[in-house]
This record gives C-alpha cells, structure tokens and sequence, in this order.
C-alpha cells in the first residue's frame, strides 16, 4: 500500500494553480477540454477518496448526472441562472443523495459495494431515459448562467467560465485535503487495510466509509454541475456506467497521492482520448485501450508515482 | 480511400486556431458515427456518401447545376469525426484546432441538440444531416444563423404512417408498437399515436413495447405482440435492432398475423431483402431510395455510388448527399469569395436541387428543409427488393406550419395541413 | 393463459441465453478473480467469426445440418485462439495484482478488442439466419416458437452439466476447484497453478464465444454488440453469487423471467427490471445468493 502523506499537499494544489493560470492562454479549443476534464477530474477525486478506504464505486456517475441534472433543470425549467445558485444546488442535491445511499451502502465492500453502486446508477439511468419530458436520452440544453445578475456576453462567456471552473476546482481541491488531514479522511487507509482492528481501536468504520461516500458526492455534484455549465447540454449519459468506468480508471491509474492526481489525470486522458480519435477516427479506442495497458504494466503505482520517484533519486 | 481526402491527422497540436485555412481548399468537418451500433447503419453509408460527393464535386463530375470545380473553386478538404465521442468537445475540435469552415454531419438527436447552441457561438456553418427530434428549431435555437437541418423530422415520418394507413384502408381497430427505449422510439410513438387520434381511427392501442436500445434479442417482445393480436404493428426500429427484430418476429408468423409498418424499412435493402416479409409497410423517411423522383443527379448517385461501394446507397446516404450539395449551393449563391456567414444566408430559405428532387429550408425561420414523404407496401420484383402502391405526402401535408410545434400541430388535429 | 405460456418459455429461452453468456465471466473471477469486461468482446468475436465461417460455408452450397457442427468447431477454435491469446499475451504478466486494477486491463482489452474486430470486419452488419430458420416452429399452446430457441435452451442445460462435471469429477476440474480454495495452499500442494489459470481462462472464453456463435443467426453482427452483453453478464453473476456456478444459473433464471414478466406485464419498466432485481437481491443478501462465505482477517 502507498504512504500517502498530504502535509505536501498545499504545495500540490499550488502547483495546480499555477498550472491553470498558464491553462488561460491555451488555444480555444484545449483549454475548453481542460475545463470539461476539470469537471470530470472532480468526479475521479471522488471515486478516488473512496478508493482509499477501499471503495470502488462503479456509479459515481449518479451524482455527477445528478449534478448536472440538478443545474440544468433550475437553469432550463425553472429559470433560475445565478450560478452561485445553481452549483451550491448541485453539490446540495448530490450530497443528499450521497448521505441516503452512504446509509445504504456504507457497510458493503469490494465487488459488491462496486457492483450495487452500479446498479443504483444505471437504475436512474432507466429512469433518466423513461423521463420524456427531461428529452429521455437526448437529455436538454441549458441557457447561459449569470453571475449576480450579470449575464456575461458571448465574447467574453469561455473565459469567464473557464475562471469559474478553475477557481473551483482549486478549491476544492483544498477542501478536499483539508478533509484527508482530518481524522475521518486519515482512517479510510485503516478502512481499507483492516477494518476489524479498525474496530477494536474505537473507531467505526462505517462511519469512515458513510464520511468518505459523502464527500465523493459532494465532489462529483459540483463536477456535473461545472460540466453542464460548460457544455450546456446534459443527458443521461452522464450516469452510464461507461462513463463511471471512466472515472475508476482515472482514479486508479492517476495514483492516490495527491488530491491533483485524478484532476491532472483525467486532463491527460481526455487529451489521448481526442488525439487518437483525430489521428486515427477509425481505430481511436484501440489507441486509447493500448495506453491504459500500458499505463498499467510500465507505471504499477499509476502517473503519481513518477513524482515519487524523482523524490527518491 | 481516394486521394483528394486529406485527413487532417495530428496537424496542428498547439498552434492551431484555425486561422491557417487557405483560400483555394474549404475545410469540412464531417461528425457521423464511425464506431458503435449505429456505425453500419448510418456512419458507413454517410461518409460513402460524403467522400463521394467531395471528391465528384472536386473533379466537378456532379450533374448540373452542380458541375463547377469545388466550392466557388476551393477544394474540399475533409476531417471525419467519430459522433460517438463527446459531441460538444469534439465539435469544438473540428472548429478550433483543425479549422473547419463548415460542418455536415450528425445523426444522433443528443448531439445535434448539444451542438445546435454552441455552432452558433462559434459562427460556424453547420448542416445536420438527419436527428429525428423536431426540438432543434422549436426549442433549442429559435434564431437561428449558422444551424441548418436538410433532412425531415421524426414527427414527419409518423405523420406520413398514420395518413398511409388511413387512406390504403389498413385495419387499424387494434394497433401495437415495438419501439426502442430511448429519445427516438418514445417520440416516434408518441407522434404516431397521436396522429391516429388526430385523424379519427379509433384505434384501441393493445401492447406498447418499448425495448432497451441496442440489445438484439427480440423473443419476448415478439411473444407480447403475437399475444395480443393487433391489426397493426409499428416499429421504427432501425440499424441492427431492426434487422434482428425482422430475422426474429417474420419467422414466427408475426408478420403474416398482422400488418406491420416499419418506418425506416428501406435501410433492409442491402441486408436482409429476402427475410422482409412482402406486404410490410415501408418508407426511406423521406423522398429518397425507390422513393427518389426520376432525374439526372438522382440517377447520378445511384450509379456513382454503387459504382464505387458495391451497393445501392440507403436514405442515410441520400440525405448526406442532400447536405453536402446544399452547402454547396448555398456557397454558390453567395458568391465568389463566401465565408461560413455569407454561406449561411445565402442558404436561408435557399431551394436547391438535390437526388431527392427539389429541396425547399421554408421551416423553422429558413432552416429547416421541407420535403415530402412516401410509404409503399415491399415488393420483391425478380429478386429486386422494390416497393409498390405508393402513397407521397407533400410537405404541406405532413409538416406543421412554421408558426406551431410538431406537438401542438399533432394535439390540434393537424390544422393547415394541405394534403391532396 | 396464453400469455402465462408465453411467459414461460420467454423467461426460459431468455434465462438459457443468459446463463451461456455469463457463467464464463462467472468461472474466470471464481477461479482467477478477474472480472473480465473483455467478456463482452469475446462474445462480439464469436458471432463474428460464425457469421464469417458460416457464410463461406452456405455460399458453398453445402447441406444445412452439417452447419451445426461448424458452428460448435468453430465456437471451440476460436474461444481457444483468442483465450490463449489474451492470457498468454497479457493476463499472464500481472496475475497477483488488485482486484480492481484487472478490471481496467480487461476494460483496456476490450476497447482493443473492440476495435480490433471492426478493423477485421469493418462497420457493417453480417447476417446468417439460416440455422434460425433451419427447425422452423412449433405451436406451443398457440402460440408459435422458433425450434431454436428451444434447443439453446437445451444447449444451456448440457453445458452447464458437462461444466459442473468437469469441475467435480475431472482431474485438471479438481485441481481447479482446489485453486478456488486456496491458491498458495494449492500451489504448495504441486498444483501449477499458471496451468489452471490458462485453462480456466480458455473454457471461459470458449463459453463467451458459444454465447455469440448461437446468437448470430438471430440477429445482425453489427459493432457494440458485445456492451450490451456486459452488463447483463455482470448482472446475472451478481445476482447468483460472483463466482458460482449454480449461482449463474439461479441469476440467469431470475434475470430471464424478470424481463419476460415485465415485457408481457409492464413493459414500461423492461429497462430497469434486471437492475432491480440486483439491486433487491443484494439489499437482502449482500454478496449474491450463493456467495461463499468468506474468512475474516484479523
């Protein structure tokens, strides 16, 4: 098992800061795909968090559908458009669900916690399709959001949402490593390592687990909400196991040692991701499958552990 | 894989803007389905068709009007996109970083609502080939610029069913659909049932089924419809779904129990001829296929692409044709010199001819292509899959007028509408 | 009383087809503790491979019955060819590693085996309905059925018979069982353990492969057919227990007559019905319904 040791971890997310700054001066079309993998980055440091108290979460696309659903449906049928408003509502929406499904699901663990959060997912992904006036699997678009009644124009609206997501996304990042050092984010490795000991010190670790699901859906609803933002269009896609699957594979290869891994991560995956499909649109999934092997067999403790390397040497 | 389709592979990596296309080539995004369940029905025959087209229209070998060299002269460049990626990110991509002009695609309604909005962001001219829902216009954009749609609506085809049915005099007392679960499925009855209670028949509606998209195995289904005795059965299944529906439900005896229609029955064709029941019901979803007029560009494509893929082109394929020659015509119609905005308006409430005979954008403020549709009972002539006793629904007839949802049309009874 | 007899045989037919696709992927994690998404494209590559093999083999001209056979050789040598493949290939260097890190390597796999089959085959559909078609259908209360049908379901049942044989009366079947035990134990014992692994991995390919062998002739071998597949594998395996085989076959019967009841009775919820039943039979019993009980570490 990898020592995690977050007292480093203001220095990453620094480090991420700064990386976003420069992000501003991208080309259109890549700092667009940064923002969109930033949103999705939120997601796989969710599923990541679980993971270290021993937690695969096959489903964490609900909350992010969630998320989106929730800002898109304020925005779109009931036209609210502050986007204070809307993503303060997402992350609300998602943190419910999380507390009614961590009480669920909290004691299950392994395959079976993987496979049943799977099953909650696509069972709203059912429900999402049947819902003709959400446009079933069309899923509907959004309409521009406004900032404390200041509706940015069309010139200046990517950079302002580009500012937007970045922010937020630092931040929670930091909230995110506030948590870890606390006492409920240090003992989900203990989770995860031996719960009965875990036990016998006095601590539960259902409660460890139900903290650590909860915080995943806080994240990953403020992640639909910033993707649905910024594409302006949600469906129900967003639930598919496909795209959680995504998620689990950002999360684990990106490493777990620090909160920017999976963020960074899912930015490199979604690059490879357009790249093969611009190089090679008949045959971009074989390119994509082919790196994550080898991801997998030349980097066993995903892209983090080159950091951790250069450290030691 | 001729040579004048230059794939734009890796060209620009951080440099690209866009800003590099020349003016003697245009640059042509071209988003279809290049993997997935829907890549043999509608990806392949699409892109045939727009390499074909690209390529005729770049040795000027189209029939008139279209026999110039190029686009007012410009080469076509094209960059094939796979639709089953992110829609919006990848839309981005074609416009930013390989710098399209003009983007001719998309099949999938999800995409084309995610990327109606953000084509006119980016002002970039953008022609849909098919997306069934009728929203684009109606809801999505309501004022639009740069997005265009060259093919009909899924409300047009249901409409064009339920007309047929009533005037060929079929027994509609107990109707039955099989549809897929999923945006298209759930529209396509919807409409179709809400045109029979338009027009009167009185139908009882004895099993709707609705199956989950893309899972191939029908038997249930089949049982449930043969249980029920309908006198008529509609599905608009289409690609894989539709042929295995067809392989599984015609051998026990479905379709000689009930009447069956099948919206997008054309596309059989070139896969199952032999295994479609004669009598079945059929349209092409729109005037394309057996459905074309007689006239030279028609008989053009027909040969050209045969010629070139080693089968008849299906509706997919006609209806990118479509597109790829409005664009054209539009461009041409501005002028010499047109950029993606002239393009645009020239191409508002533009009547270009095409294969499927003269095409009219007089809906959805000059966006929307209005053509008309056709049904016909499936007919094997010496083993030619053919089509007999067929019906065609002006646009008038079957489309709403331009100031009323396909929905409030249906609800109203159809009010306008101008039939023959 | 029709309807009762449609359901029935729909929940049966369906249940059979389920239990051929998943009690392969249920074999391979009981034994090897890989879920194998890769499954799905193992089942795409059969109906491909059939449809390719039977189609030379009717445009020969040659009699129908004969094409039965070629379908179960063709099923043998190809399961056994792509098994041995991916095993020797790339399972093989990263046996040991998290339960969950297998699943993206089969994930991986199965984005390039995706791939790999629509380079082969390309994007369009194949279709061979002759052996569909070949028995014709019988009434069954008046209600007609493909022959088919009926025989995948007999199919189903040998299978799953010769596989329960093979496991408790063959040599290599018992060598087998013992590495579900307990691996080190096992491989303490004189057991090779890698060989094991290699033949668990090929039987359960060959399995997937049967699955899409007898489904081509129903349907048209289109790209994506394999996705679908997965998760309802997954499903029935959870449902029964990950990793047991009476367990795949229980799951696949609750899978099979969940969906005919909701087709026949509500069809509006078909989507959900499969998911529902997991999610309830995990609610109740939380690692399937004949889960192994598992020991504690202290």
């Amino acid at each position: 098992m990898m020592k995690t040791d977050f007292r480093r971890e203001p220095l990453h997310i620094a480090i991420l800061a700064g990386l976003l700054i420069l992000g501003f001066f991208l080309p259109d079309w890549m700092r667009f795909l940064l923002q969109t993998a930033l949103a999705g980055g939120l997601v796989a440091l969710g599923v990541a968090l679980q993971m270290r108290a021993g937690l695969v979460n096959f489903g964490q696309g609900l909350y992010y559908v969630l998320g989106g659903y929730a800002v898109g449906m304020l925005a779109a049928k009931a036209g609210i458009t502050d986007v204070f408003l809307l993503l303060i509502a997402a992350i609300a929406i998602a943190t419910v669900a999380g507390v009614v499904l961590g009480l669920l699901l909290s004691r299950y663990r392994e395959i079976f916690y993987a496979m049943l959060s799977l099953a909650v997912s696509m069972i709203l992904y059912g429900l999402l399709v049947k819902a003709a006036w959400l446009g079933s699997t069309d899923g509907f678009n959004i309409p521009a959001v406004t900032y404390l009644g200041w509706t940015p124009d069309r010139t200046v609206r990517p950079d302002v949402y580009y500012i937007t997501t970045a922010v937020l996304t630092v931040l929670a990042c930091l909230a995110t490593a506030r948590y870890l050092t606390s006492g409920a984010g240090m003992l989900c490795e203990a989770v995860a390592e031996n719960e009965i000991r875990l036990e016998y010190l006095g601590a539960s670790s259902r409660k460890v687990a139900f903290i650590a699901i909860v915080v995943a859906a806080a994240l990953s609803g403020l992640g639909g909400g910033l993707f649905a933002m910024s594409t302006g269009h949600v469906d129900p896609l967003m639930t598919n196991w496909t795209t959680s699957g995504g998620f689990v594979f950002v999360a684990l290869l990106a490493g777990r040692g620090s909160t920017i891994a999976p963020v960074i991560g899912f930015f490199l995956l979604e690059l490879v991701r357009t790249y093969a499909l611009d190089f090679a649109p008949n045959a971009w999934q074989m390119i994509l499958g082919s790196v994550m092997l080898a991801v997998i067999l030349l980097l066993p403790n995903g892209l983090w552990s080159l950091t951790e390397w250069r450290r030691k040497a | 894989m001729h040579k004048t389709i230059i794939p734009l592979c890796l060209a620009g990596t951080l440099t690209a803007t866009g800003a590099w296309a020349q003016d003697d080539t245009i640059q042509i995004g071209v988003p279809v389905f290049l993997s997935g369940p829907a890549a043999g029905a509608f990806g392949q025959p699409e892109r045939n068709a727009a390499e074909l087209l690209f390529d005729s229209i770049n040795e000027g070998s189209v029939p008139a009007p279209y026999d110039s060299e190029g686009v007012n002269g410009r080469t076509i460049e094209a960059t094939f996109s796979d639709e089953a990626s992110d829609a919006v990110v990848e839309y981005r991509n074609l416009v930013d970083r390989n710098g399209a002009e003009v983007v001719i695609g998309y099949t999938s309604s999800a995409n084309c609502k995610s990327v109606a909005p953000l084509a006119e962001e980016l002002q970039t001219l953008t022609v849909f080939v098919d997306c069934g829902t009728p929203q684009i216009f109606e809801e999505v954009v309501t004022d639009p610029t740069y997005v265009f749609r060259t093919g009909l609506t899924a409300t047009t085809d249901a409409v064009g069913a339920a007309r047929y049915l009533v005037d060929t005099g079929v027994d509609l007392s107990r109707v039955a659909g099989i549809n897929q679960n999923y945006a298209w499925g759930q529209d396509n009855w919807r409409d179709f049932t809400g045109s029979l209670e338009a027009l009167e028949t009185g139908s009882e509606i004895v099993s709707e089924q609705f199956p989950q998209v893309y899972v191939g195995q029908y038997g249930a289904e089949a049982s449930a419809l043969l249980t029920s005795s309908p006198t008529l059965i509609f599905s608009s299944f289409w690609g894989g779904d539709l042929e295995a529906f067809v392989l599984q439900a015609a051998p026990r005896g479905l379709f000689a129990r009930s009447q069956v229609i099948l919206t997008t029955g054309e596309a059989l064709f070139p896969t199952i001829p032999d295994e479609l029941p004669e009598g079945t019901i059929i349209s092409a979803r729109g005037p394309f296929s057996v459905f074309a007029p007689e006239n030279e560009l028609a008989e053009w494509f027909r040969t050209a692409y045969a010629e070139r893929f080693g089968q008849e082109p299906t509706y997919p394929a006609w209806k990118m044709a479509q597109a790829v020659l409005g664009v054209k015509a539009a461009y041409e119609k501005a002028g010499e010199g047109a950029d993606s905005t002239a393009a645009a308006e020239a191409m508002e409430n533009l009547e270009f001819e095409a294969p499927s005979g003269t095409v009219r954008m007089s809906l959805g403020n000059g966006h929307q292509a209005a053509q008309s549709i056709s049904y016909g009972t499936y007919v094997l002539e010496d083993g030619e899959p053919g089509v007999e006793n067929v019906i065609t629904y002006s646009a008038e007839c079957i489309n709403p007028p331009a100031d009323q949802t396909a929905a409030e049309w249906i609800a109203a009874g159809f009010p306008g509408a101008e039939c023959d | 009383m029709q309807k009762f007899t449609a359901i029935m045989l729909d929940g049966m037919s369906y249940a059979a087809w389920l239990f051929l696709v998943a009690v392969g992927l249920t074999l391979i994690y009981g034994v090897m503790r890989i879920l194998n998404i890769a499954h799905g494209a193992f089942y795409a590559i059969g109906a491909y491979v059939c449809a390719s093999a039977l189609g030379v083999y009717y445009s020969l001209g040659l009699p129908g019955v004969f094409a039965f056979a070629l379908m179960g050789v063709v099923a043998l040598v190809a399961g056994l060819i792509v098994g041995l493949i991916v095993e020797r290939g790339v399972l093989r260097n990263l046996y040991g590693r998290d339960e969950v890190l297998m699943v993206l390597v089969t994930y991986a796999l199965f984005l390039i085996l995706e791939d790999a089959v629509k380079l082969i085959w390309g994007v369009k559909s194949y279709f061979v309905y002759q052996p569909y078609a070949h028995f014709g259908f019988i009434e069954i209360g008046g209600l007609p059925y493909q022959v088919y049908d009926l025989l995948i379901v007999a199919l189903a049942v040998v299978m799953g018979i010769a596989l329960w044989f093979w496991l408790e009366r063959s040599r290599m079947g018992r060598m087998t069982t013992a590495v579900v035990a307990d691996r080190e134990i096992s491989a303490a014992m004189g057991i090779n353990v890698k060989r094991v692994f290699a033949t668990t991995f090929a039987i359960g390919t060959i399995f997937a492969v049967v699955g899409g062998v007898v489904t081509a002739p129903k349907i048209a071998v289109t790209p994506g057919i394999g996705v679908e597949v997965i998760i309802l594998a997954f499903a029935v395996v959870v449902i029964g227990g990950l990793g047991s085989i009476p367990g795949a076959a229980i799951g696949a019967v609750f899978a099979g007559y969940a969906r005919a009841l909701s087709v026949h009775l509500a069809p509006e919820f078909e989507l959900f019905a499969i998911y529902a039943v997991m999610a309830v039979v995990l609610a109740i019993r939380p690692h399937g319904l004949f889960a192994r009980a598992s020991g504690r570490k202290i």
